[in-house]
């Protein structure tokens, strides 16, 4: 995955996960076109569209959309369930998860991102494992002394 | 007094309560003034909270590069909070164009040795996130120790980073293959999974829920094992079609399993059993009522349409199904296969189909169906009636769209098939008295009155009801067309040469066609103008010749293989074909001149090639050539030498005056930057058979040169 991007109905920004190292300018201009090419989608339309030398997998929960890069090899099919695997762990976490969590929690989100998926690739297919993960190191920054068990 | 700093909850909720853009701009400019005070001041306790703070603006679009070295003051710090927040905003605020990033590179490398995990992950995170080439070269020995590891927590991420540092830098994969092994026999999913990942990326650059995420991984590691090498790709067979049995498709990632294990399949050398069983696979994902999963079933199709052609036929009549899409990309793949999969023996049911779809598919696919249907019909269409039908038919509907040389083709396709004259140009003229609106319709359509008038005017043609037309409706037509501004000049040029030509073919008086050509003698457009004056003067100084120069047109040779040529009656018909024309009598210089002079002008229509000057007679009948014009086939030019830049090509001709003659030209061309001086070139030609020896000798790049060779491998069509 090169890289994946949530934002809003209004094309606001919730959440931005680079995968591939890009200035600041054309990340702003990639996520500039691809919100717009994505929210002119209608309804019925696949999730799949070809932009750029990239295919672009996005599915649309509520209020946000959920929109991921992939390069050529990859399978487009496998990419929404990856994108519904990270959507699950946010329910599971936030418990019922909506849009507004994961505006007042957006650090959250990206640690839960980070348990589920690293450098690109899934590290975790388990969802209890991803999320005894992040309690443990939720339950670390809020009592740095306790000493823990090791996470398995 | 000391305003506490706002937490950072706080502040979204003052953004978001901003009623403009300018207030959100001034409540994020005072907070980030404050943020950066706190930063200057150095407040250790709340750098946390400032950042995340910082982050938030960042994400929705301001400038936050202040905040860089912050994230390296709180990757040092010892509390995990500090780190967390440190971390992330190293992953979002530092890149590897900058310098900064690799300050981080020694609180990674702490990290990463020290023991607690969730601070080990953190690091191996942003290593995998954000890590440059350098930074992976450093770090790779302590990666590398964490692979081994007990605690699978670290071993899975440290595997994935590794992942990353090979692509980053690919001579890491030294250092990481050596522990794979041992990996692989991990119990771990995570760890397996990332293992596989590893061992993907190892073997060759590229990338893999509990058991749906493992199986995707391994079938594409075997994808790639399996790619052109037969031995293992046949070991693969058995397993490949025992998952694609097994798998149960109720559910989006059963299908996500089915898909990898067609695309492995199409990738690697597989039995021929084993891609049909693929193809079957895709044909039933073609009837899934999930439209991503149909797809990736036409997307994957269109690639094996080549190599498994009867395999996908098969699956013909739900590909056409999907033409009906509502999805733009889903009908625009449907189309591509449907035009893919068009052979002679479906022909006739798969244009219906596309000439359906033509006239309601969305405006951006019209012109690839248009251009795809005819080119369909140019190789399988099973009778010349019904290709001349199907172009009418692609011209009615979507005449705007077809492509330039729609319009040669059908003159072409019409002209070669005699015994369609009459329902041609019925057909063309009642589709012309609709609508004269359709630019290349409404050119074949004049052409072929202007052509064939008096076949449309006999009345009886079996094909079609019987039409009475008169003459001064059909003449009453073409002034319409020639008056429209819907017309393009080039239109207008094709009615008004219809026009002239059946002052010949019609029986009345030419008064009316005399008054037409006198009044455009005076057009603005040049080309019109130019015309009208020279039909002018057909009928008053020329009016002897008058019939035999409007004679109907012989077959124009096209490039490209010709069914059956029709040699139209003619007193001077030239016989054309692919070989040197045959010259025929000389003409009148005066008429030569006329012609000449028509024919420069005609060249412009369509844009075909400069007409040849020299086939002599043929030019007597072609007035308005919209075809290439007929030339003997030229010999292709030879490249006979080249050396650091300076090559030789010899071209050929055949003057047709003189057909025995082979004249041959030497070009020399210096494409280097030094100069050549002293050139000289000679050249011996042994009598038979025809072979060149030439010799060079030529100063270059302050050195002399000397070369003699033969050439041997000189055009079939230059021998005599």
């Amino acid at each position: 995955m090169q890289f994946m991007l949530l934002f809003s109905r209004q094309g606001k920004l919730r959440l931005q996960k680079w995968y591939v190292p890009l200035s600041d300018k054309e990340k702003k201009k990639i996520t500039r076109e691809l919100v717009q090419t994505v929210l002119a989608r209608k309804p019925k339309m696949c999730s799949f569209l070809e932009w750029r030398d990239l295919k672009i997998v996005y599915k649309r929960y509520a209020s946000l959309y959920f929109c991921c890069a992939i390069e050529d090899q990859d399978n487009e099919l496998i990419t929404l369930e990856i994108i519904h695997r990270y959507v699950e762990l946010l329910d599971k976490y936030f418990g019922s998860v909506c849009e507004l969590d994961i505006i007042f929690n957006f650090e959250k989100a990206y640690f839960i991102l980070d348990e589920f998926l690293l450098g690109g690739e899934v590290q975790e297919t388990s969802k209890k494992n991803v999320l005894k993960a992040i309690e443990q190191a939720d339950l670390l920054q809020e009592s740095p002394k306790k000493t823990l068990s090791p996470i398995f | 007094m000391v305003v506490p700093s706002l937490k950072l909850q706080d502040l979204i909720e003052e953004i978001r309560g901003a009623k403009t853009q300018a207030q959100e701009r001034e409540v994020i400019q005072k907070e980030c003034a404050h943020i950066r005070a706190s930063f200057r001041d150095g407040d250790p306790v709340h750098r946390h909270r400032q950042l995340a703070k910082l982050l938030y603006v960042h994400m929705l679009g301001y400038p936050a590069h202040f905040g860089q070295m912050e994230c390296l003051k709180l990757i040092a710090s010892s509390r995990f909070t500090d780190k967390r927040v440190g971390y992330l905003g190293a992953m979002l605020l530092l890149d590897e164009r900058h310098d900064a990033h690799l300050l981080i590179t020694n609180s990674i490398k702490n990290d990463l040795s020290q023991g607690i995990q969730p601070v080990q992950g953190l690091a191996l995170c942003t290593l995998s996130t954000m890590g440059s080439a350098e930074m992976c070269r450093d770090l790779a020995p302590e990666v590398e120790k964490l692979l081994l590891q007990p605690s699978p927590y670290v071993r899975k991420k440290a595997i994935l980073t590794a992942v990353h540092m090979i692509r980053k830098v690919p001579e890491l994969s030294s250092v990481f293959l050596p522990p794979c092994a041992q990996l692989l026999h991990e119990r771990h999913h995570g760890i397996l999974l990332g293992t596989i990942t590893l061992i993907t990326e190892l073997c060759e650059r590229s990338p893999a829920a509990l058991r749906h995420f493992r199986k995707v991984q391994i079938l594409r590691l075997l994808r790639i094992l399996g790619r052109n090498h037969e031995d293992s790709s046949e070991t693969m067979n058995d397993l490949l079609a025992q998952v694609a049995t097994n798998t149960d498709t109720s559910r989006n990632a059963g299908n996500a399993v089915l898909f990898e294990t067609v695309l492995t399949i199409m990738d690697i050398r597989s039995a021929a059993g084993l891609r049909v069983l693929a193809v079957n696979i895709l044909g039933r994902f073609l009837l899934n009522s999930d439209r991503n999963i149909r797809y990736v079933a036409l997307t994957s199709l269109l690639r094996l349409v080549q190599s498994d052609h009867s395999a996908v036929q098969r699956h013909r009549p739900t590909v056409v199904e999907c033409l009906r899409e509502t999805d733009a990309s889903l009908s625009r793949r449907a189309l591509e296969l449907s035009l893919a999969l068009v052979n002679s023996s479906n022909v006739r049911a798969m244009m219906q189909e596309l000439q359906a779809f033509l006239e309601s598919c969305p405006p951006d696919l019209r012109a690839d169906c248009a251009s795809g249907i005819l080119l369909a019909a140019e190789r399988f269409a099973p009778t010349k009636r019904w290709h001349i039908d199907t172009i009418l038919h692609v011209l009615t509907t979507a005449g705007t769209h077809v492509r330039d040389d729609a319009v040669a083709n059908l003159t072409q396709l019409i002209g070669g098939a005699q015994e369609l004259h009459a329902y041609s140009v019925r057909r063309l003229y009642n589709a012309l008295a609709e609508n004269i609106s359709q630019q290349p319709l409404v050119q074949v359509a004049a052409w072929c009155i202007g052509e064939y008038g008096d076949l449309l005017l006999a009345g009886n043609c079996e094909e079609i009801e019987p039409l009475q037309v008169d003459e001064e409706e059909v003449l009453a037509l073409l002034e319409k067309v020639l008056q429209s501004h819907m017309s393009l000049p080039a239109t207008r040029g094709y009615a008004l040469t219809a026009l002239m030509k059946l002052s010949t073919r019609l029986c009345g008086d030419n008064n009316r066609i005399r008054q037409v050509v006198s009044i455009y003698g005076s057009c603005l457009d040049v080309e019109l103008q130019q015309r009208a004056v020279e039909y002018d003067t057909l009928f008053r100084k020329y009016d002897h010749m008058r019939a035999a120069i409007l004679e109907k047109m012989p077959l124009v040779e096209r490039d490209g293989p010709q069914a059956d040529e029709e040699a139209k009656e003619s007193k001077e018909a030239a016989q054309l074909s692919e070989a040197a024309p045959v010259p025929t009598e000389p003409q009148a210089s005066q008429l030569l001149d006329l012609l000449d002079l028509l024919d420069g002008t005609s060249g412009d229509v369509q844009h075909p090639p400069p007409l040849d000057p020299s086939p002599g007679g043929a030019l007597v009948h072609l007035l308005d050539l919209p075809c290439a014009p007929p030339s003997p086939a030229p010999i292709p030019d030879l490249k006979v030498f080249e050396r650091e830049g300076v090559q030789l090509n010899l071209s050929f001709i055949r003057p047709p005056e003189n057909p025995a003659l082979l004249l041959i030209t030497v070009t020399a061309t210096n494409f280097s930057e030094g100069d050549v001086t002293h050139f000289i070139c000679q050249a011996a030609v042994p009598k038979a058979p025809l072979r060149l020896k030439l010799r060079l000798t030529y100063n270059h790049f302050h050195q002399s040169v000397q070369e003699i060779f033969e050439v041997n491998n000189l055009p079939v069509e230059s021998w005599q």
